[in-house]
């Protein structure tokens, strides 16, 4: 399988000054390599550098260095031929004028690419349909909540039917309800379009394990791992993944992380307020030393799992700690 | 390390960077079509939103003849002659595309990334200097509106007696005003693109001098010919004497004979147009270089 390049990242980096004058490497050499057809992942925590890079590939920044080019086209010589065949979406942004309703901001937007008006209106139409805007199709957009005005500026999306379109966290704030609409209408498109791409970005890691053909994942502005979801986890084969739930709470994690044959240990908080220990095992043999330490420390094991290894697991291992912070957590169903 | 993986590593045969299929150059008709209708979308959008917020208009005709009646009285209270009436309720009428090109032309680019609006406009292929068109017809549209009412009203309550020497020449400078105006507003606006918050602070202090400057309230003759020459970088300076000498058959109005000033407002308006492309192309790339076309947080 050798479909065109669709993304060509070569060596990129960017420097920002901060307000203190300070300088500060926002994105590392990177390089990356997307193919027309695919449905391409950056997963990495708040502040990795994902929105850096997407805003370089949609000609809204230049990089310090390195080379990209888009659908074949160099995004600092040729931007105006990349603007022709991207849109880009960000999901934190509620933009738009208030005073305009839905259907008109939308039919606004599709004009700035030159849509023939009948074209875009019949487009918005269905589109606003799919994600369940219609029925606000001529509510102002002031009166929108924020998850609708979130819907309609995915729709902005896919007006001008791009080539390769970047999606920067879709779903980010949305319930778990309209997350899986928007998450399958980006599945479909870009499975039933032939010849387009979508790069999108998350930090919900079961988002991009279930959306992504391949995936890069990225920290402090370098790509530290490149592939599918499935090998991603399989690098996690020679070690066991063991997940618990415990109580009372763990008061020294640093300690029994020492013991031998334990490659990590990372506390979290579970829903229902237990703690929640992730292990990551050198193998099997290990699991009885666990036990045995957790019962010396008066610690009680309330459920225990041997756990398929997750994105988030490759995430741990790979930076040592978890991808979302504290709290974080998904809007994936489970 | 940063690369792809190996088993989905760029084919060899296929070189890096190839075009995935080609995209034929836009044909200057296509290019047209393309730019007329993203300048169409927002005019249109800025007539539809002022026009329904209709309420501020009634507010924005009689704020402003209370204004105007204020130097009327004066200029009667002096014996001015009559006509020092229409000086004043045309400058009045005029004050609304000046409002207009500074509060919704030179510095829309900066409101817009504040809203978050604007890159949607830098990741579009239609050309920005389409978009500003667009925002100046738009915004034409509504200050004509507002400046025909206020002249009309204060025309009827003030009693003006127009004395119209040539109807041609006077819509001849009324729209080289605008053209140079509107010029100098797309110029402003590629500065409000990089600095927008210095810019914020340049057009308040802008607005109320201008007034003075460019004779809004009277003619612009009385500050002297220097002050005049230098007030007349602004459009409305030249504008509006040539209008005043045009309308009211008003030699006293005149600081330059009107051939002079169509001519001054003709050079100006190509000179501001081109100063706006060269300096909206520049500003663009200083933006995208040092980060500031979009907020950071976004
Ligand atoms: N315009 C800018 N000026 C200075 N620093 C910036 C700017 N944009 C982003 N950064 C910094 O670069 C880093 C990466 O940001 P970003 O790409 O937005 O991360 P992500 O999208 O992965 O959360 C952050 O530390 C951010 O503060
Ligand atoms: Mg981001």
């Amino acid at each position: 399988m050798s479909a065109p390049l669709s993304i060509d990242v070569q060596h990129v980096s960017r420097q920002f000054v901060t307000k203190k004058g300070q300088t500060f490497w926002a994105l590392r050499d990177v390089s990356l390599q997307v193919h027309e057809g695919e449905l391409f992942g950056l997963l990495g925590p708040n502040g990795a550098g994902k929105t850096t890079l997407i805003k370089i590939l949609s000609t809204l920044l230049l990089p310090t260095s390195g080379q990209v080019r888009v659908a074949g086209f160099d995004v600092v010589r040729e931007a105006d031929r990349v603007r022709r065949v991207i849109n880009m979406v960000s999901g934190g942004e509620h933009s738009g004028y208030g005073i305009l309703t839905v259907r008109e901001s939308l039919w606004l937007f599709s004009q700035f690419h030159g849509l023939p008006s009948k074209v875009a209106l019949a487009r918005i139409d269905e589109l606003l349909e799919v994600v369940g805007l219609a029925e606000h199709a001529h509510t102002r957009v002031n009166k929108l909540s924020t998850g609708m005005r979130q819907k309609m500026n995915f729709v902005r999306g896919f007006l001008n039917d791009p080539r390769v379109l970047f999606l920067d966290e879709p779903t980010l704030g949305l319930d778990v309800e309209t997350s899986r609409i928007l998450r399958s209408y980006v599945k479909r498109w870009v499975k039933e379009k032939p010849g387009r791409t979508i790069l999108l970005t998350t930090h919900y890691m079961a988002e991009a394990d279930e959306l992504c053909d391949r995936l890069a994942i990225i920290e402090g502005g370098r790509i530290l791992a490149c592939d599918t979801p499935n090998n991603l986890k399989r690098t996690m084969q020679d070690e066991v993944v063991l997940r618990m739930e415990v109580y009372p709470s763990l008061t020294e994690p640093q300690r029994l992380a020492q013991l031998p044959g334990v490659l990590r240990l990372v506390p979290d908080r579970g829903q229902n307020g237990h703690q929640v220990l992730t292990w990551g095992l050198k193998d099997d043999g290990v699991i009885g030393t666990v036990i045995q330490a957790l019962q010396q420390d008066g610690v009680r094991i309330l459920r225990l799992e041997k756990a398929d290894p997750t994105l988030e697991d490759v995430f741990m291992r790979m930076v040592g700690r978890r991808l979302t912070d504290g709290n974080g957590q998904s809007n994936h169903s489970a | 390390m940063a690369t792809a993986s190996p088993t989905t590593a760029p084919d060899a045969l296929q070189p890096a960077g190839a075009p995935a299929t080609s995209l034929p150059d836009l044909t200057l008709i296509q290019r047209l079509v393309l730019n007329l209708r993203a300048a169409r979308a927002r005019a249109y959008v800025r007539v539809v939103a002022t026009g329904r917020e209709l309420s501020w208009l009634a507010f924005e005709v009689v704020l402003p003849i209370l204004s105007a009646a204020a130097y009327v009285f004066i200029y009667e209270a002096l014996g001015a002659p009559p006509r020092y009436t229409g000086f004043v309720l045309l400058g009045t009428a005029m004050t609304a595309y000046w409002m207009n090109v500074l509060w919704s032309m030179a510095s829309q680019f900066y409101w817009e990334k504040q809203s978050g609006t604007l890159e949607i406009y830098f990741l579009a292929p239609a050309s920005r200097v389409a978009l500003l068109l667009g925002m100046a017809s738009g915004g034409i549209f509504m200050s004509t509106s507002r400046a025909a009412s206020t002249l009309i009203a204060g025309s009827l309550l003030f009693g003006v007696r127009y004395e119209v020497a040539s109807w041609p020449l006077a819509i001849l400078a009324f729209v080289l005003t605008l053209a140079a105006l509107y010029c100098l507003g797309m110029l402003f606006s590629s500065v409000f693109l990089m600095y927008g918050r210095e810019a914020w602070h340049m057009a308040s202090a802008l607005q109320e001098p201008v007034y003075l400057l460019s004779g809004f309230y009277f003619p612009v003759r009385a500050l002297g010919f220097w002050a005049a020459m230098g007030a007349s970088l602004i459009p409305l300076t030249l504008g509006l004497d040539a209008m005043r000498q045009l309308m009211f058959g008003a030699p006293d109005a005149a600081f330059l004979p009107v051939g002079w000033e169509l001519l001054g407002l003709a050079v100006l308006t190509v000179v501001y147009f081109l100063l706006a492309l060269r300096s909206l192309a520049a500003m663009e790339r200083l933006a995208k270089r040092e980060g500031r076309l979009t907020l950071k947080w976004q």
